[in-house]
């Protein structure tokens, strides 16, 4: 066992303890805050990958974003200083099926395909291969302007709706 | 002498090598020293609050005419201790009907990303041996890492703020959380047009590409910079997140003794690592006319030094301008932060491209910058212009409605106008 093999399971422990925090807690908020440490413990994985770009990028988006717009959402559509809400609802049966479902299908998948795997070293430079392949007119750069393209519609579309009048 | 002149390099040299001779692995003895490194940057920051806070108070006073604290010796400096004093020695309290863990865990969760930052900024240049050099890391990706620990404390403030069961704290975190998301957007704009321009991410290597200090290559970015920093830090005039008077104190109002001294530390911290990631990404860092070559033991303290004139230019204008209200900070961020710097983006985008010497570039890009600011103030003026001449004569009726005074600022006036068409 190796010092990764630690961080793994440390890093793992964080992202499940949130992710069951998120659907056993009875206070709404608290499983906000849950959903956070679950995204902070994947955040860690990639570090453990080496790719700090998406560590950062979980934070700055997952964290510094979503999070804070679930709990802006569930703090002006509810009572938020009240923390009475049940874990179950009628449609219990269904979700235990659908999540059974999902996981049986993941299983399936991890066991079924034969994951490559390269010896080589993670390259150093990683950003710039990333910048250079999402501009590049061979790599990505269409989809990747078309998917801006779509964002700023979105964008604008918003301030239209949300704008008075 | 020479081993004065290098002196951090050398003693983690030594002390790598000492640890060696007691037969530490290599890895081992790497970690020592790290951990050592660490210790004192975690050090420097908490002390930050020490020394900070009498100068702020201290500089406030004088800029208001007034003496400030002189009763703790020697000219009230050691003010800072007995607040530290006081605060340790307060009861601890719980809110009836806060929420027990989320109520503790926010003040340790501010001060955490803090702290944290620290791991980035550049305190000398890189080491010939890369691992033994000033700064804990040299991280690909530190700028972003800058911006992502800044999302984490948002995170911290609706924690206190919804944790203490107190509406006026949760008011206060709504703003607070309202105001660091709206200025993140000028802020990210501004760092990356530095990013852009150095094409790394690295503020080490920020600072080693820059040969001419960039709040003169590009003021706009720089002062935007401050600009958000100063909001994110909740520094007047963009304080008003805990404004006394409507407040009580914001998100903090809920909390005493140390738990409220953690917040004032993370503020303190923070405030510190902006002002050091400034010096870093626009006033050249560790470089000072060359002093850094030849003496790089001075680099931490011109550092420091950088850091505590940008320190110096907060409290000014605290001390200059008068807080803003809500609308105007959201629609300052917004309406002309981030369109200005997205033409100025544009700018240094461009000029990034030519494959002129570096002298050119800074020169193109001052010259720019200039052009955009004064197209902006023909903008700014036009609008004021017609809304000048768009406002109906004031109304002399006092029995219609109270009477209108448009004396003083454009914007007060304007809503009064906009009500009356309403």
């Amino acid at each position: 066992m190796t010092i990764q093999h630690v961080v793994f399971i440390i890093l793992s422990a964080i992202a499940l303890i949130g992710a069951l925090g998120v659907v056993l807690d009875r206070r709404l908020f608290r499983s906000a805050l849950f959903l956070v440490l679950s995204f902070v413990g994947v955040a860690g994985f990639y570090i453990l990958l080496e790719v700090e770009l998406l560590a950062m990028i979980q934070l700055l988006i997952y964290v510094g974003a979503i999070a804070i717009l679930i709990i802006f959402a569930i703090m002006l559509s509810r009572q938020a200083m009240i923390a009475d809400d049940k874990v179950l609802n009628e449609q219990w049966a269904a979700g235990w099926l659908a999540a059974v479902a999902l996981f049986a299908a993941l299983v399936y998948v991890l066991v079924q395909v034969n994951w490559p795997v390269v010896e080589a070293a993670a390259p150093a430079n990683g950003i710039q291969r990333l910048g250079e392949t999402l501009m590049n007119p061979d790599g990505f750069v269409l989809p990747f302007e078309i998917a801006s393209v779509l964002l700023l519609v979105a964008l604008v579309g918003a301030v239209i709706i949300a704008r008075e009048k | 002498m020479d081993y004065v002149l290098n002196l951090w390099v050398n003693l983690a040299t030594d002390l790598y090598q000492v640890f060696g001779g007691w037969g530490l692995p290599g890895w081992a003895a790497k970690l020592i020293i790290d951990f050592i490194i660490i210790l004192i940057l975690v050090i420097l920051g908490v002390m930050a609050v020490i020394v900070l806070t009498p100068m702020e108070r201290k500089v406030i006073a004088r800029m208001q005419d007034r003496p400030g604290p002189n009763r703790a010796w020697p000219y009230g400096l050691s003010q800072a201790f007995a607040d530290a004093i006081k605060m340790l020695t307060k009861e601890m309290i719980l809110p009836r009907h806060a929420d027990r863990l989320i109520y503790t865990a926010a003040p340790i969760l501010i001060v955490i990303p803090a702290l944290m930052i620290y791991a980035v900024l550049p305190f000398g240049p890189q080491a010939a041996d890369a691992e033994l050099q000033l700064g804990v890391t040299n991280l690909n990706v530190g700028v972003l890492y800058f911006v992502a620990l800044g999302s984490i404390s948002s995170i911290a403030v609706l924690m206190a703020g919804w944790g203490s069961n107190n509406k006026f704290a949760l008011l206060g975190a709504f703003r607070v959380v309202n105001q660091l998301l709206a200025y993140e957007v000028p802020m990210i704009l501004s760092l990356l047009a530095v990013v852009v321009l150095t094409g790394t991410m690295a503020t080490q290597r920020i600072v080693e590409a820059q040969s001419i200090p960039y709040l003169i290559v590009m003021p706009i970015a720089a002062l935007t910079f401050l600009a958000s920093a100063m909001a994110e830090l909740n520094r007047s005039p963009f304080d008003l997140l805990e404004a006394e008077s409507e407040l009580v104190a914001g998100y903090q109002v809920e909390y005493g003794g140390m738990k409220f001294a953690m917040f004032y530390i993370a503020e303190y911290v923070n405030i510190l690592s902006t002002s050091i990631l400034f010096s870093a990404l626009f006033l050249g860092g560790y470089k000072f006319f060359g002093l850094e070559e030849v003496a790089p033991v001075l680099t931490p303290f011109i550092v420091l030094g950088k850091a505590v004139l940008v320190f110096f230019f907060m409290l000014w204008t605290r001390g200059t301008f008068p807080r803003i209200r809500l609308d105007q900070l959201v629609g300052f961020a917004w309406k002309f932060l981030v369109p200005l710097n997205l033409v100025s983006l544009m700018l240094v985008a461009l000029v990034a491209k030519l494959s002129v010497s570096t002298w050119a570039q800074a020169g193109l890009l001052l010259l720019g910058n200039l052009i955009i600011v004064a197209v902006t103030f023909l903008i700014l003026g036009l609008v004021e212009r017609r809304a000048k001449s768009a406002r109906p004569a004031v109304q002399r009726d006092p029995l219609q409605r109270m009477p209108v005074l448009t004396g003083g600022s454009g914007s007060e006036a304007k809503n009064l106008t906009s009500a009356a068409e309403r």
